[in-house]
């Protein structure tokens, strides 16, 4: 089979599975925990795109995911909104913060833009703090709708929604990767300066890069209010997003669509049993300290360490 | 907002910006001149702060546990340094990318580890001039701002002149502006960067006994203060000694007065807010190099 009608035919099982599995049902726990997982797919798939491909490193993956979660609270405290619409919109504001933040690339390059989105986290967090409207630094509840008579609880819904976005947000990027984009913004990472001067429309790509980013991360998010009850910015800031969108792609592999989703599923799931086992702080260092060992001993990642093994060439 | 209020504020805000350019100043170095993206720094202040705390519950004042961790720093910062420099400046390739990932999961590793040891509560220490205050006129100035004030002060001018008059500081700075010519002197640039940053990983423990002085620290302070320190030593243009502290200066005022005039809640995007600003208006700083 060909590459693409092979990943076509996996996204499409992907979704089927997870459907069926809505009705099989092991237990509710089940669903709580793979939509986590399920959700750093999304995260970590959208952090490569700017991060991996482009070589724009943003820190500031929390705020994106935390302004998609707000933009949905706002909708559904003002007029009920769907959850379709919760995420459309979400994609639409976090969206543009990633045109917003790829327009700064024009001037700030490595560290200088990163700093700049742990700039633009802080600066969303202080402002949702001060608005009374969405809970403030307190918080606040949201009712889950009943679900649909197929799903049987509104978690498995949220769960077979986020399996849909997920493999979605693969297929993006596996489209960014394989076409001229991917090899633009490639160029971009390796030399901008050479880039450029070949022809390289390296401005449209990082503000396509940065935008794409920015959306399927809002997207992450919108759902999170709903799936939670409840909402407030500490947690939904959380530096955890920022380390694991940044760690999940790093550990997986940088460069292929499949190194996220390797990074994901693996640090996720490792993630929710600790979590369970022993404490959330573990598991909050755990994921540090495989970040700092894999960028020290394995920069290519689990897909380059792979690669080395087998002697093949890049997943496509 | 009155004019007494603002005069305090003010006034207020140039002790805390003099603190902030002691937290800054080894930022300064390692970002500055040595062109090396430290976003550990502010988790290794936290750490100082620890230290100097740990100290203080045997009974030794804070700027004297600060002074006694400065070694300690130093080789820490020289075994880092060295660290960074074989995996990544030696190798090259995507240095950007990693370093930023490195530093990065460094400082998150270093706030995990504190709170695994002392959880989450925030910590403070005793020593004779905290609590009390100075009464000057109708204003009354905490002594604690004013002994990190002093300190602050003490550290920034003793770094300033020591990079500017010694022979050693020299070659930092020349480290900074070309380091291949500095090669071609017969000086290795590798030493002397391994040098500068174990002072800049050293005045860690100085500002974190002064964290610790201005107030209660805990874990996840080191995030506040990334925005903090790199809006400091970007503001000053990149590895200026006087520039640092008139930076710190300005970010002070500007969080006192927001602080006076919109509320504590709004004080920790000042830094950020500038930050941005700054990064958009006049990337090269106030004294650029």
């Amino acid at each position: 089979m060909k590459g693409s009608t092979l990943f076509a035919t996996g996204a499409a099982a992907s979704v089927i599975l997870a459907l069926v599995l809505t009705r099989v049902a092991p237990s509710e726990y089940f669903f709580f925990a793979a939509y986590v997982v399920l959700q750093f797919i999304v995260l970590a798939t959208a952090w490569n795109i700017l991060g991996g491909y482009a070589g724009y490193v943003n820190f500031g993956s929390g705020a994106f995911f935390a302004v998609g979660a707000y933009t949905a609270v706002v909708l559904i405290k003002a007029f009920d909104a769907p959850l379709l619409l919760q995420l459309i919109a979400a994609a639409g504001v976090t969206g543009l913060m990633g045109f917003a933040i790829g327009a700064m690339t024009l001037r700030l390059r490595g560290i200088f833009f990163s700093i700049a989105t742990v700039a633009i986290a802080v600066i969303c967090e202080t402002v949702v703090i001060n608005s009374a409207f969405v809970g403030g630094s307190r918080g606040i509840a949201i009712l889950q709708p009943t679900a649909p008579a197929w799903f049987g609880s509104y978690t498995r819904l949220l769960f077979a929604v986020m399996a849909l976005l997920a493999v979605l947000a693969v297929a993006l990027a596996r489209y960014v990767q394989t076409s001229w984009i991917g090899r633009g913004l490639r160029a971009i990472r390796d030399n901008e300066e050479a880039a450029e001067s070949v022809g390289v429309p390296t401005l449209k790509l990082k503000l396509f890069a940065a935008t794409v980013s920015g959306a399927l991360m809002g997207v992450a998010g919108a759902p999170f209010p709903l799936y939670m009850s409840f909402i407030e910015p500490t947690s939904a800031f959380s530096l955890n997003y920022a380390v694991s969108a940044l760690a999940m792609p790093i550990i997986g592999g940088t460069a292929s669509w499949l190194g996220p989703v390797i990074g994901a599923v693996l640090l996720g799931s490792l993630q929710q049993i600790v979590t369970v086992t022993v404490s959330s702080e573990l598991n909050v260092l755990i994921v540090g300290l495989l970040l700092v060992t894999f960028v020290v001993v394995a920069p290519q990642g689990i897909l380059g360490l792979v690669r080395k093994v087998v002697g093949t060439g890049a997943v496509r | 907002m009155p004019i007494e209020l603002l005069v305090e504020a003010v006034i207020a805000g140039v002790l805390l910006g003099c603190f902030y350019a002691a937290v800054s100043v080894g930022l300064s170095v390692a970002f500055g001149l040595l062109d090396i993206p430290h976003i550990a720094h502010p988790a290794f202040l936290v750490l100082g702060a620890y230290g100097v705390y740990v100290l203080g519950e045997h009974g030794i004042d804070p700027l004297l546990g600060g002074i006694l961790l400065i070694p300690i720093f130093f080789l820490l910062g020289v075994a880092v340094y060295r660290f960074y420099h074989a995996v990544f400046e030696k190798r090259g390739t995507d240095a950007g990318l990693r370093g930023l990932a490195f530093f990065f999961g460094v400082a998150f590793i270093v706030e995990v580890a504190l709170i695994l040891t002392f959880g989450v509560d925030q910590r403070m220490v005793d020593a004779p001039y905290i609590g009390k205050g100075l009464a000057l006129g109708e204003f009354r100035l905490p002594l604690r701002m004013l002994v990190s004030f002093g300190v602050a002060l003490l550290l920034t001018a003793t770094l300033s002149l020591y990079l500017s008059a010694t022979f050693t500081g020299r070659a930092i700075k020349a480290v900074a502006q070309d380091q291949t010519a500095l090669a071609l002197m017969g000086a290795d640039p590798v030493r002397i960067k391994q040098w500068a940053f174990g002072i800049a990983t050293g005045t860690c423990a100085i500002a974190g006994a002064l964290l610790i002085v201005v107030g209660p620290v805990e874990p996840g302070l080191g995030r506040l203060y990334i925005g903090r320190t790199f809006c400091v030593a970007v503001l000053a243009g990149l590895g200026s000694m006087p520039g640092t502290l008139a930076a710190g200066i300005i970010l002070g005022v500007a969080e006192s007065v927001v602080l006076t005039s919109l509320g504590a809640s709004w004080a920790p995007a000042v830094a950020f807010g500038i930050l941005l600003l700054v990064l958009a208006v006049k990337p090269a700083g106030l004294f650029g190099r």
